[in-house]
C-alpha cells in the first residue's frame, strides 16, 4: 500500500503568537513550530498500515524553508520520503489554493491511500482533505478513529457528534482525514532520527507539478484574509488577582458568598 | 439583480436540528443588508416536514431537493445534488452550519462548484460593498475578517453557536415551497454506508453531575492527573477532561467534554490548564459558575468564565484544594 500523509507545520500549542507587520500572518522570528497535531496522528496510521500492509509512506507538506524541520521530523518517525512544496508562489494560500498545489502533487504518485489532518491548528479551515479528494476524484470520509484494510477496498470509522461513530467502506483509492486520539503517536528514536538524514525530500515548485504560480498560493486563492487581531474582549471572567494564597482566599469566598456554590 | 442566499439547513433522526435556524438567522441579517432574497433549502429523501417548520419563518422561499439518495447521507450525494442545484440557479451565498456533517461533504461541494469557502464563521459585517466574515484561526486565540476574492458562488459555513436559534424571525406564512428536482442516477455514491452506532458501555454519565472539574493539556502528564483528583475529590465533583487528556490516555475517554464527548451543565464547573476551545466550550458553557486556571491570560476558556486566576495550576490548584477543604471543614 502507498500512502501519501500531508503535515503542515503549524506554531506550537503554547507558542507567543506574534502579528507580523503585514497585519495578516504571525511573524516568523523566533517561533516555536510542531506538526499539526491531528497531522500526526495522519502519519502514525500512515505508518502502522505500511507496516501492517507492506509499502512505503510519502510525506506531503506545503511550507517555506523552516517547514523542514517538520518534515525531518516525520522521515524520523518512519516515513520513506517527502515531497516539499516550497516555492514563494505557494505562499499565501486559502484552502482551496493549498488543496489544488496538494493534489498535483499527489497525482504524480500513484498512491494507494492519501491522509491528512482532519483540521490545521493555525488556519482550521477544516477543507483541504476533502477538497485535495475532489480535485483528485476520489472518495473521502472524515474524523476517521479507526481505519481496516480490506484490499481493494477500506473500511473506517467517522467520529460523529456526541459520542455517536458510523462505519463506512470506500473503494480506494481514496482520501480519510484522521481525527487525534485515533492511536497512540509514536516518538522519533535516535535510529530514527540518525536515519532521516539520508531520506529524500524532493523539493518541487508549481512548474514541476504543471501548475502556473498564479493557479496556487496567494495567486490561486478563493478567499482573503484581511486582518488577524487578538479579539476584543466583551463578556469575560472577573479575573482575582494577588498572589496565590490571597487569590485562592478571594475565590473560595466568591463561591461560598456570591455565587454559593460551595 | 445578484443572486439569492440559499440557507442549508440539516435534519437528524429527530428531524430539523436547531441549528438550522441559526443559519435561518445569518440568512436573514444578510439579506436584509445585502438587499438579496433568502431561500431555506431542505436536502432528505422525505422533506415534508422541515420544509413545513422553515415556511413558517420569513424567508422567501423553501427550496426542497429530495430524493431517496439522499438517505442516509453520503458526501457524494450531497455533492452532486446541491452542485446541481447551484449550477442551475446560481445562489449568491450558500450558508451552511459548521456541523460534522458539513466538513465532511461542503469542501468537496466547494471544489465541485468552484467556490470560495470561508469556514467556521462567527460574525459578519456589511462594509460598503464588501461583506466581511470573522472566524477564530489559531484554535480560537486570535481573530480574522475574511473575505471572498471572487464573485461567486461563495460558500460559508457558521460555527454552531455563533447565530442564535430564536433571532430568526417568523414570517407572514407566504413563502413559497418549491421541488427542485435533481438527478442522482449517475452520480453513485462511492460510500457504504454501514452501521451507525452509539458507543455507551460503562459510560460515565456527566451529565447529572453538580460539581465538575475538568483538566486539561495544561498538567502535562498523566503522573499530574492526582493534583486534580484531590480537587476533585476535596469539591465532591467528578472529574472530566478535555480530549487532548482523553487522546494521550490519561483519562479514559468517557470523561471528555466537547462537541465530540459530553455535554454538561453543572453547577459548578473548574477548568484547570484548558486553553478553551470552541469544541470544548459547546459541552459545557450553559454550566453555572465556571472557574478558569489558567497560566495564558488571554485564553479563550476566560471569555465563558465567571472567575479567573491566571497562573500556575500546579500552584494554584493544591492551595485551592486546601482551602475548599478547610471552608468544608474537612481539612
Ligand atoms: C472536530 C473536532 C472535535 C473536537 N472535540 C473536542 C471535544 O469534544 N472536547 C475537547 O475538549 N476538545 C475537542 N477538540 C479539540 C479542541 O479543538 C482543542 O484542541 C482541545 O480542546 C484543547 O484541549 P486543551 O485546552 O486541554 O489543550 P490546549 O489547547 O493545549 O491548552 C492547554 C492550556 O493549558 C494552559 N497551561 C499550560 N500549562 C499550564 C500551567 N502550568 N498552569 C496553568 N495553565 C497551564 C495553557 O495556557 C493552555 O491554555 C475537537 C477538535 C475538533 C477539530
Ligand atoms: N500547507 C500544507 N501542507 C501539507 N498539508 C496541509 C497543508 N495545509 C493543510 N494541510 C492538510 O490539510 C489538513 C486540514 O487543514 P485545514 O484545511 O487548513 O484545516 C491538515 O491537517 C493537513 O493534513
Amino acid at each position: 500500500m502507498k500512502i501519501a500523509v500531508c503535515i503542515k507545520q503549524v506554531p506550537e500549542g503554547d507558542a507567543r503568537l506574534v502579528i507580523d507587520a503585514d497585519g495578516i500572518s504571525i511573524a516568523d522570528a523566533d517561533l516555536a513550530t510542531e506538526i499539526n497535531e491531528s497531522d500526526q496522528y495522519a502519519l502514525e496510521s500512515g505508518l502502522r498500515l505500511a507496516e501492517s500492509q507492506g509499502g512505503e509512506v510519502v510525506v506531503v507538506c506545503l511550507g517555506p524553508d523552516r517547514a523542514e524541520e517538520a518534515i525531518r521530523r516525520a522521515l524520523a518517525m518512519g516515513a520513506g520520503r517527502a515531497i516539499h512544496l516550497n516555492d514563494p508562489a505557494f505562499q499565501g494560500g486559502d484552502a482551496a489554493a493549498t488543496a489544488r498545489a496538494l493534489a498535483a502533487a499527489i497525482e504524480r504518485e500513484n498512491v494507494d491511500l492519501v491522509l491528512t489532518g482532519l483540521q490545521s491548528d493555525d488556519a482550521g479551515w477544516a477543507q483541504t482533505g476533502p477538497i485535495l479528494a475532489a480535485r483528485l476524484g476520489w472518495p473521502s470520509a472524515t474524523l476517521i478513529m479507526e481505519i481496516e484494510p480490506e484490499g481493494d477496498t477500506i473500511k473506517v470509522k467517522r467520529e460523529l457528534e456526541a459520542g455517536w461513530f458510523q462505519w463506512v467502506r470506500l473503494p480506494l483509492p481514496a482520501l480519510l482525514t484522521i481525527q487525534s486520539g485515533i492511536s497512540t503517536v509514536r516518538y522519533a528514536t535516535l535510529k530514527g532520527i540518525m536515519g532521516a538524514k539520508k531520506k529524500e525530500i524532493a523539493k518541487v515548485t508549481p512548474a514541476d507539478i504543471g501548475l502556473a504560480p498564479d493557479e496556487v498560493g496567494g495567486a490561486g486563492r478563493k478567499t482573503r484574509t484581511t486582518r488577524l487581531y487578538v479579539p476584543e474582549k466583551t463578556t469575560g471572567a472577573e479575573i482575582i488577582e494577588g498572589d496565590t494564597a490571597t487569590a485562592v482566599a478571594t475565590l473560595v469566598e466568591k463561591l461560598q458568598k456570591e455565587a454559593k456554590v460551595l | 439583480m445578484a443572486g439569492a442566499i440559499w440557507a442549508i439547513t440539516e435534519s437528524g433522526d429527530d428531524g430539523l436540528k436547531s441549528i438550522s435556524f441559526e443559519v435561518i438567522a445569518c440568512g436573514q441579517a444578510l439579506a436584509e443588508a445585502l438587499g438579496s432574497s433568502l431561500e431555506a433549502v431542505v436536502m432528505a429523501a422525505d422533506g415534508s416536514a422541515a420544509a413545513e417548520a422553515l415556511g413558517a419563518k420569513r424567508v422567501d422561499a423553501v427550496r426542497v431537493i429530495e430524493d431517496a439518495a439522499l438517505a442516509p447521507y453520503t458526501p457524494d450525494a450531497y455533492t452532486a445534488a446541491l452542485a446541481q442545484a447551484i449550477e442551475a440557479d446560481s445562489p449568491s451565498l450558500v450558508l451552511f452550519p459548521h456541523t460534522y456533517q458539513a466538513r465532511d461533504w461542503v469542501p468537496r461541494l466547494a471544489a465541485e462548484v468552484d467556490a470560495g469557502f470561508i469556514s467556521d464563521v462567527i460574525a459578519h459585517r456589511v462594509d460598503g460593498d464588501e461583506t466581511v466574515f470573522v472566524r477564530q484561526p489559531y484554535q480560537g486565540k486570535l481573530n480574522s475578517d475574511c473575505v471572498f476574492a471572487g464573485d461567486g458562488p461563495n460558500i460559508v459555513s457558521l460555527q454552531l453557536g455563533a447565530y442564535l436559534a430564536d433571532d430568526a424571525a417568523a414570517g407572514d406564512g407566504s413563502a413559497e415551497i418549491v421541488k427542485q428536482p435533481v438527478d442522482l442516477d449517475g452520480a453513485a455514491s462511492r460510500t457504504e454506508v454501514l452501521e451507525t452506532f452509539q458507543e455507551v458501555a460503562d459510560r460515565v454519565d456527566l451529565s447529572r453531575a453538580d460539581v465538575i472539574v475538568a483538566v486539561g493539556r495544561g498538567i502535562g502528564k498523566q503522573e499530574q492527573i492526582p493534583i486534580v483528583e484531590e480537587l476533585s475529590e476535596a469539591l465532591g465533583a467528578q472529574l472530566a477532561a478535555s480530549r487532548p487528556v482523553c487522546d494521550n490516555e490519561w483519562l479514559p475517554m468517557d470523561r471528555q467534554i466537547g462537541s465530540s464527548g459530553q455535554t454538561v451543565t453543572p453547577k459548578l464547573y473548574v477548568a484547570v490548564g484548558i486553553s478553551g476551545a470552541i469544541q470544548h466550550l459547546v459541552g459545557m458553557k450553559n454550566s453555572g459558575t465556571i472557574v478558569a486556571i489558567n497560566k495564558d491570560p488571554n485564553a479563550p476558556v476566560f471569555s465563558v468564565s465567571s472567575y479567573g486566576i491566571v497562573g500556575d495550576l500546579f500552584e494554584i490548584v493544591p492551595e485551592l484544594t486546601n482551602q475548599i477543604r478547610e471552608a468544608k471543614g474537612t481539612g
